[in-house]
Parts: structure tokens; sequence; C-alpha cells
């Protein structure tokens, strides 16, 4: 994940350079595109590993609720998602020389509900997904088009954030955040146990 | 060993049925078994026997019927349930990089076991895998999987074992380990279901045999009222098996070899 995440920021360098003379206006968008393209290699493997080696009835069948395995699965993601996020702010710094210092608190905010929101995503289209054949390119088909008011809101509360605007100005986007996030996980709740039983 | 509500049966299946799309994988079996009871299921390939098993054990939810096992119905009690069956598969579970030890552990931890360490040790040296415990599940061979899985099954002590096709794969030496720990855990009184395509091993084992064909179950009773040598006629009568085809011998010439492969002769 970091590796593919290090090459996206590394082709974007290129391609763009920092002299740019909107580059600020393009980092929330380089910055999404690194941690979602890179979240999805790990997002494959969260049900993978159950999957290549038949072990999933052996989960189901331990004495635990199919909505334990999904927050085990969904906090493991989320973890090295965020280990990944971490990773990558690091070398965006040091590759475009730029200063998150003083936006870390909103921007870690809405990385983190941003990720977070994938992570449930993920976790249910992966549990879905393991069974097919072709699983990495329907989790892919699957997750970005449930993703999309998440990218938006993320990519957009970034920007409005790099531009040093209030915390205010972010908040009807923050909403739309952790709505999703709440939205989302209620509904794994109410359906991860058929997702996983058939 | 989890404490059991009494009641006359403690395998209570009535009216099953289960459908996948149009196609009925079980029509309405109903099954009952008594605390103790060794079933052996026989039939054919496709005729339902592991779908029953998995739908036994909650791995699938019944289309129509009912399914209670030691008071707990399979749909709704289910984490209740896991706590006293014990699967043994086609798939061992295992997970392949880690190590016996490892995989024991794991498993001990999401069922809650007490003593754990104390534990993985007696059941590794139930298994015979001292020597092993600390190779990766990767490196062994298919018996020594098995072995494991078999292990991985029971630790927790479930009072009911779900065995299905447990022997496959197994060499000579590993299907008679089996069959003597098999043999030992009836003895001490735990409920077993077993599937099987060896008739004389599943009647040896289990006190009830059972037929399962095309979903249907066309015969259960008890192994006391059975002569061992009319059941086989009887199970390939019941369910319209031919005799197991004798394939004419191979000839050496690829061209004769080609047409002696299409050829099956039925022994008279």
């Amino acid at each position: 994940m970091c590796l593919f995440a290090f090459l996206v920021l590394i082709i974007f360098s290129f391609a763009f350079g920092t002299g740019l003379k909107s580059f600020k206006g393009i980092i929330p968008g380089i910055l999404w595109v690194a941690f979602i393209f890179s979240g999805l290699l790990g997002l494959s493997r969260s049900f993978g590993v159950e999957r290549d080696k038949g072990t999933l009835p052996g989960l189901l069948l331990c004495p635990v609720s199919p909505w334990e395995i999904f927050l085990a699965k969904m906090i493991g993601t989320f973890i090295f998602t965020v280990i990944m996020e971490i990773f990558t702010l690091l070398v965006f710094t040091i590759l475009y020389n730029q200063n998150f210092l003083p936006f870390l608190l909103p921007l870690g905010l809405v990385i983190l509900l941003g990720t977070l929101g994938f992570s449930i995503i993920g976790t249910i289209f992966s549990a879905m997904s393991s069974t097919t054949s072709t699983r990495d390119v329907m989790l892919s088909i699957l997750v970005f088009p449930i993703y999309v008011p998440v990218i938006i809101a993320a990519v957009k509360a970034t920007g409005l954030i790099l531009d040093g605007t209030s915390i205010q100005t972010i908040y009807a986007w923050l909403k739309i955040l952790v709505a999703f996030d709440l939205v989302f996980l209620l509904l794994a709740y109410l359906t991860f146990g058929f997702i996983m039983e058939e | 060993m989890v404490e059991l509500q009494k009641q006359e049966y403690i395998i209570e299946v009535r009216g099953l049925v289960k459908k996948f799309g149009f196609k009925s994988a079980l029509r309405k079996v109903d099954l009952f078994l008594k605390k103790g009871d060794c079933l052996a299921l026989f039939g054919p390939n496709g005729a339902g026997k592991t779908t029953l098993i998995q739908t036994l054990c909650s791995l699938m939810r019944p289309t129509a019927g009912e399914v209670v096992i030691a008071g707990f119905d399979t749909r709704y009690d289910r984490e209740a349930l896991h706590n006293i069956i014990g699967v043994i598969a086609h798939d061992t579970f295992l997970y392949d990089n880690l190590t016996a030890a490892e995989n024991l552990y794991f498993y001990g931890r999401m069922y809650h076991v007490k003593r754990l360490n104390e534990k993985i040790k007696e059941l590794i040296n139930l298994v015979g895998l001292n020597a092993y415990v600390n190779d990766q599940v990767q490196t062994f061979s298919r018996g020594m999987q098995q072995r494991l899985a078999v292990a991985r099954a029971i630790i927790h002590d479930p009072a009911i074992l779900f065995l299905d096709e447990p022997y496959t794969g197994l060499d000579q030496q590993g299907i008679e380990d089996l069959k003597q720990l098999l043999m030992k855990f009836r003895n001490q009184g735990k409920t077993i279901i077993l599937t099987s395509h060896d008739l004389s091993r599943g009647l040896e084992l289990c006190n009830q045999a059972a037929i399962l064909n095309a979903g249907v179950l066309i015969y259960q009773e008890d192994i006391a009222n059975i002569k061992k040598d009319d059941f086989k006629q009887l199970y390939l009568k019941l369910t319209g098996e031919k005799k197991w085809p004798v394939q004419a011998p191979l000839l050496a010439s690829s061209k004769n070899s080609r047409r002696s492969c299409g050829k099956i002769s039925y022994p008279s």
C-alpha cells in the first residue's frame, strides 16, 4: 500500500511539478487519489486470506456474531489505511515541500472520517466480493460509486483546510462525512450477517 | 463440556428445505437424534449431505423448516450453538501461514477456552503432532492438516460433532488414527453426525445409519437392526446407483488407450 502511494505521488510530482500556479488547488485531489487507490489494495486483502485458504466457515463457526467479525475486519483495515496515509503525508511533505503541521488537527479529522467511511464500505463489499473469482475488479466497481459522496466531501474539506479557512466553513462537509459513516455502519450492522451467510 | 438443556432430542430437524435458486438441495428433511447418538449419513454425490451438515451447523440458513440443536434454533441462537458444536469438513479451516500451535491458539481465543496453553499441549499430543507444533501448516501433509483440523474442532470440547467426510485425503494410518479418535468421542457420549461414502467405516463407528438421496432422507435405522452385508445392496437399490464401474485395463499404445478409456464395463 505504502509503495503504491509513494509511486502515485512520484508520478504526480513528475506530471505537475510544484511550480504550477494553481498547485495548491490540486493537493487535495492528489492526496485522496493516493489514499483511495492505495487503500483499495489493502481492502482486497481484508477477506483475502479467508477466501484463499477457505477459513471463512471456521471463523463463522466461532461463537462470535457476524457484527463482531465485521468490526474486527473494519478496524484492521482502518488501522492499516491510516498508517499508509501517515506515510503518504510524510512523503508528500518531502516531495512537494508542503507543510501540513499548521492544519494537522482539522486535516487529521477529515482524513480519519473519510478513512472510516472507506473502511466500512470496503469491508462490506470486500466480504460480498470475496466469493467471486474477479474479486479485485468487483471490489473497485462496487466501492467507488458508493464512496463518491465521501470523496467529494473529503476533497472539498481538505481544500478548504489547506486554504486556511476556519473550522466552521468545513462544518457542512464534516457533517456529510459523519452522516455517511453512521448510515453505513448501521447498514453493516443490519446486513452483515446475511452477507456472511450467502 | 457445556451443560446441555435436558430434552428428549438433542438434534431436531423438522421439514427442512434448502433451495439454491430454483434447485432444491434438501426437501422436507426430518431428523431426530438423542444425546450420545452417532449417525452415519450416506448418499451419492450431490445428495445434499454437505448442505445438510452446513445447515445444521448454521453456516446456511434454511429456506423452510426448523433446526433446533440442544434447544438452540440455528437461525437465532448461532453464538450459543457454536459453543457446543465442532465441525470437521473437507476444508480444514486452518491458516496456512500460522504454525499448528498458533492456529489452535487463535481458535482457542475465539472460543474463550480456559487454560489454553495446557489445552493446546493436550490436543497436540492427542492428534500426534508433537514434533510439528511449531511448524507452519503449509508444510503439513493433507493427513497432518486433517489431524490438526480435528484438534481445532474439539478445542472447546463440544458436545456435538459434525463430520463431513472426515477421512478425505487421509492415508491408512491417518484413517485408523481418526477412527480411534472418533470411537473415543462416541464413548465419551458426544453426539456425532458423520457423512461418508465408505459404508463399512460409517457402520463400524455409528449406532444409526441414514441415506440421503436427491435431498430426501429416504432411510434411517438403528445399526443394530441392519445386516451389514445387506446394507450395501439396500444402499445401491435406494439410491439407484449402479455398481462401481470397472474400467478396462489401459493398453500401452496411445491409440488403444484412448479407445479403452471410453469403454466402461459393469461387473455382472
